[in-house]
């Protein structure tokens, strides 16, 4: 049984809880609201993240285009797909929304442009 | 066997001005700075006053220097194109008690010569300066004084001196000096410099310099002046510069307008163990602002833009030490120049380099160009002017620093002069850029590149003052 | 002169959701100035997510944000000026813009709407003692050489203020590979988002030391490190905690100040609370025909907010072009009180037809309070808030039936 101590992002009101895993079963504490427990339950079991940067653009009206991952990815993952965002290089013109990374780091997830870039 | 008549030691505004005064001659002349730039010491952080010349002892080098310095300075700014205005000065009295001190000063300032000196009432005051304090009973009035741009006096010296001939030579070091037949060797961080005469501008260094040819020592105690500058929106909070009657440890504190239309607090005063040491301290701060109130009680701090600290290069004696040294012929010290150093200035110059070229025997230029253009203020011109101006080149047109209204085509211009920008500073002191509220958040990006691409250098060279202060971190 | 029914100052988003709005409400000569090479202001160097939420129900990021709005003026054919700088603004609404291509020139506006942002506390503001080295940034100074050019500004980073630039910074940098050892901040609350004091300093190990401040700087040409110390109860730095920490960077997080300099001046009255224009609530200012909208107003927390708020103001200001001067009716006075720091609008038009939407900030950190909205002495409304800090903006909506029964003024103030 392990108890980890998180804070609650759903809302300002920033809630402490409690949450702790006994095998399977997950018991959220601390929480006022629903979407706390729900929180708490995929932070400690499952967390994800949207991993955002940048990466160099060649021939581009600007010198790097933005990027994100979709969807999150697992939290423990985040170097991982940091490495390959920064290992990537890219030439003009890039569209926003084009995937620029398939399955990055193995996460099932895309590298995303979020940015146009036109040619300078 | 020389490599060069004059070296001068330091290119501070003393140094440049001796350097610009020199070039009238026919001498090859070569600057020395251990710096990057010019205006990088003691010239850099001062009070930017041009003084009536009320203070200094009658008879003293620093009395004869800043009457002279003062008049130079108003034809300079015109022949050389740098800011100065003519704004006057008060000196406050805050105690009946203390008013000899106040008509000791003006009738010393009648006796070195300064012109249209009046001792007037608190009230009269008041009238001048609202923002003055209730407490002040008295003042002594000097409307010949100025202020003056220390940064855009130093480079037209230097620019002047540099289109008439002379060398700059920055990052070099004097380490040593060796005496030669008929000159001295520099040994400096750039290699040894043979010359026949040397002028000793080196500022809180300049013991050091001159210790090393003579047997009478020289020390110079630094001494840090902390300062606090104000936006430009509350500038006119008064219009003269107010000082406060001199205490001990120097002419007390000041709340003036700059040229360029800040307000300006400071400086105290601390003897410290480097000249180099120019930190500021929040007790420092908190003096200065203490001893400010007295003068004028309502100084907006929370518009305050930056805080920063200058060295003064005072010297035991407490006079300028100007000329050749006794044991050393053929060597010219500038040494302790402290207050009134930036208005002595030129006339430092005048002095020396006359005493320079007399002793060399060297004869003055026909060619001597006597004027220079400062590099244009393209916001303050009409619009008529600055559409023309950006016609010809569009560079002017790209403002980069919005809180001074820079342009791109400025930045270039403070690159290109010679001698010219080499880092984030030396286009700041030049231009004004990165100089106002938002101190340089939004335009560093945009310097830096233009610098990088004017010097033809990578972006992770770019320097906020030279070696050793990269902006990045690769 | 060149005329045109609005021209909107600053092409960020606040500008481009007032352009967009003023367009939809019929006004079809709207021109936006925008200072910088592209549209979508400081968005496009906010490359995180968290954006939309509330204007697209989902989360984008900070480019993603401004191309939908980048889009939106687009399909409306909306006139545009980049690298164009506005150098005056008369308050007869004339301009004087400049740029590259056509110089300084002079053009007449029927409306103005100010959209031009904000800009960060700088390190001389703060009064922080030490050297003046390199490597002193504000954060977004920083996010931008980091996310535009793609520059490394640090190694070993120190951050005061826990603004959310601040912790966003925090997060970047160490994703690209720099230690980032500590984040001081001089409240003994976070100015941040909870959201960024987890997602960005949690994550990542990251100490958050409320109640410290960075009492001196070291290096004299490059940052070598800095003192850290605690604050007593009146911010002061108590002595005796110093501690040395080293590090190449120190990263400014410590507050955003309204750009109103063209605001000045053309004369208009600035709030001393928000630092922005005083605006009734048609977000026009004390000038006549000039709107003001997004952070030149106050400063906001989330891009949404700033949107809905511009949104307004382009609506008002295509009224205000196609009508002209309205006489002006009667205003009531909206005075903020215990603990509620401002509200925007400051005024509201007692003809104001629809529903008004007053923002506001707090001064603590306030749990189960209520806020109450006061006319002479009587309840207009009161509601009940969890929490309330001063790092998220508060919001409360009267209605045109809650107006109908102010008289004189009203206050806006927590209750028990």
């Amino acid at each position: 049984m392990e108890t980890r101590e998180l804070t609650c992002i759903q809302c300002p009101l920033g809630c402490q809880l409690a949450v702790t895993v006994d095998g399977d079963a997950v018991t959220v504490t601390g929480n006022t609201c629903q979407r706390g427990a729900v929180y708490g339950e995929k932070e400690v079991t499952a967390p994800t993240r949207t991993v955002t940067g940048t990466i160099p653009v060649d021939g581009g009206e600007i010198a790097r285009v933005s990027v994100k991952t979709a969807p999150d990815i697992p939290k423990d993952k985040i170097f991982d797909v940091m490495a390959e965002i920064r290992s990537a290089h890219l030439t003009a013109p890039v569209e926003a929304g084009r995937i620029i990374i398939h399955d990055v780091a193995g996460t099932g997830a895309d590298v995303i442009a979020t940015k146009t870039v036109k040619r300078s | 066997m020389f490599d060069y008549d004059v070296c001068v030691i330091g290119a501070g505004a003393v140094g440049a001005a001796v350097a610009r005064e020199l070039s009238r001659y026919r001498l090859g002349i070569c600057v020395v700075e251990k710096e990057e730039d010019v205006c990088s010491g003691t010239s850099k952080a001062n009070s930017g006053i041009a003084h009536a010349g009320y203070d200094p002892e009658p008879g003293t080098m620093k009395a004869r220097m800043n009457i002279r310095g003062a008049e130079l300075i108003r034809e300079l700014s015109r022949d050389l194109d740098f800011p100065y205005r003519q704004n006057g000065a008060l000196v406050l009295c805050f105690d009946e008690a203390d008013m000899p001190g106040l008509e000791k000063l003006y009738r010393r300032g009648l006796e070195n010569g300064v012109a249209d000196l009046k001792i007037i009432s608190g009230d009269e005051v008041r009238k001048m300066e609202p923002a003055v304090s209730e407490e002040a009973v008295a003042a002594l009035w000097a409307p010949t004084s100025g202020i003056v741009c220390p940064f855009g006096m130093t480079a037209a010296f230097a620019e002047n001196a540099a289109e008439n001939g002379t060398e700059f030579r920055f990052l070099t070091e004097v380490n040593g000096i060796g005496k030669t037949e008929g000159g001295y060797v520099l040994h400096t961080s750039g290699g040894d410099i043979r010359t026949r005469f040397v002028v000793n501008a080196a500022g809180v260094r300049s013991a050091e310099i001159h210790n090393a040819v003579s047997e009478t020592k020289l020390a110079i105690i630094p001494r840090r002046g902390e300062y606090v500058l104000m936006d430009r929106e509350v500038g006119d909070l008064v219009s003269s510069t107010i000082f406060q009657l001199p205490g001990k440890t120097g002419k007390g504190v000041l709340v003036a307008p700059t040229v360029h239309g800040n307000l300006l607090v400071g400086p105290n005063a601390a003897d410290m163990e480097d000249g180099e040491d120019t930190e500021t301290t929040s007790g420092g701060m908190d003096e200065v602002k203490e001893r400010a109130g007295k003068s004028v009680p309502n100084v907006p701090y929370n518009r305050m833009i930056t805080a920063f600290a200058g060295a003064r290069a005072h010297e035991k004696g407490g006079d300028f030490i100007l000329g050749e040294v006794p044991d050393a012929v053929g060597f010219f010290d500038a040494a302790g120049i402290e207050s009134p150093g930036l208005t002595a200035a030129p006339a430092i110059g005048e002095y020396l380099a006359g005493l320079v070229a007399k002793m060399a025997g060297a004869e003055r230029k026909e060619d001597f160009v006597s004027t220079r253009k400062g590099i244009p203020q393209v916001a303050k011109l009409s619009p008529e002017e600055r559409s023309a101006l950006i016609a010809e080149r569009p560079e002017y047109g790209r403002i980069v620093c919005r809180c001074e209204s820079i342009s791109e085509g400025e930045i270039i211009d403070a690159i290109e002069r010679t001698p010219g920008a080499r880092s984030m500073d030396g286009i700041k002191r030049r231009v004004r850029q990165g100089m106002g509220r938002c101190q340089a958040g939004f335009c560093t990006p945009a310097a830096m590149d233009i610098l990088a691409e004017r010097l033809g250098i990578p972006v992770e060279k770019v320097t906020k003052n030279g070696p050793g202060s990269e902006l990045l971190k690769w | 002169m060149e005329y045109h029914d609005i021209v909107v100052i600053g092409g960020g988003p606040a500008g481009l959701a007032a352009a967009v709005s003023a367009y939809d409400a019929g006004c079809r000569d709207v021109l936006v100035i925008e200072r910088d090479e592209r549209l979508g202001g400081i968005l496009n160097q906010c490359i995180h997510n968290g954006f939309g939420l509330h204007t697209f129900k989902e989360e984008l990021t900070g480019p993603e944000y401004a191309e939908r709005y980048i889009r939106k003026a687009e399909e409306r054919s909306i006139e545009y000026r980049l690298r164009t700088i506005v150098a005056d603004v008369s308050p007869e609404r004339e301009i004087l813009y400049v740029n590259r291509d056509e110089g300084a020139v002079r053009m007449k506006a029927g409306a103005i709407v100010l959209a031009m942002g904000c800009r960060e506390r700088p390190r001389g503001a703060l009064g922080i003692p030490g050297y003046r080295p390199a490597g002193i940034y504000t954060a977004g100074t920083a996010q931008r050489l980091m996310n535009i050019e793609g520059y490394m500004v640090g190694r070993e980073v120190v951050i005061l203020g826990s603004g959310d630039i601040g912790l966003i910074m925090a997060r970047r940098m160490t994703l690209e590979g720099a230690k980032v050892k500590v984040v001081a901040e001089l409240m003994p609350y976070s100015g941040g988002l909870k959201r960024n004091i987890v997602q960005c300093l949690d994550d990542y190990g990251i100490p958050l030391r409320l109640s410290h401040t960075v009492t001196k700087i070291h290096g004299k040409r490059r940052v070598e490190g800095v003192t850290i110390s605690e604050v007593g109860p009146d911010r002061r730095p108590v002595p005796g905690t110093e501690e040395f920490y080293s590090c190449d960077t120190l990263l400014l997080s410590c507050g955003l100040i309204p750009e109103n300099e063209l605001s000045k001046q053309v004369g208009i009255i600035l709030s001393r609370v928000t630092g922005g224009p005083e605006v009734d609530d048609s977000l026009e200012t004390s000038a006549e025909g000039v709107f003001a909208c997004g952070n030149v107003l106050h400063v906001h927390d989330l891009v949404d907010f700033v949107s809905e708020e511009a949104e307004r103001a382009g609506r008002n200001a295509a009224a205000f072009a196609a009508e002209g001067g309205k006489t002006r009716g009667g205003v009531l006075q909206v005075t903020p009180e215990n603990g509620v720091t401002y509200t925007v609008p400051q005024k509201i038009r007692t003809d104001a037809a629809e529903k008004v939407t007053l923002r506001f900030r707090v001064n603590g950190v306030y749990r189960d309070r209520c806020v109450a909205v006061r006319s002479s002495g009587a309840e207009i409304k009161r509601v009940k808030r969890r929490i309330m800090a001063p790092g998220e903006m508060e919001e409360l909506i009267l209605t045109g039936e809650d107006l109908a029964r102010c008289a004189g003024g009203i206050t806006v103030g927590l209750e028990d």
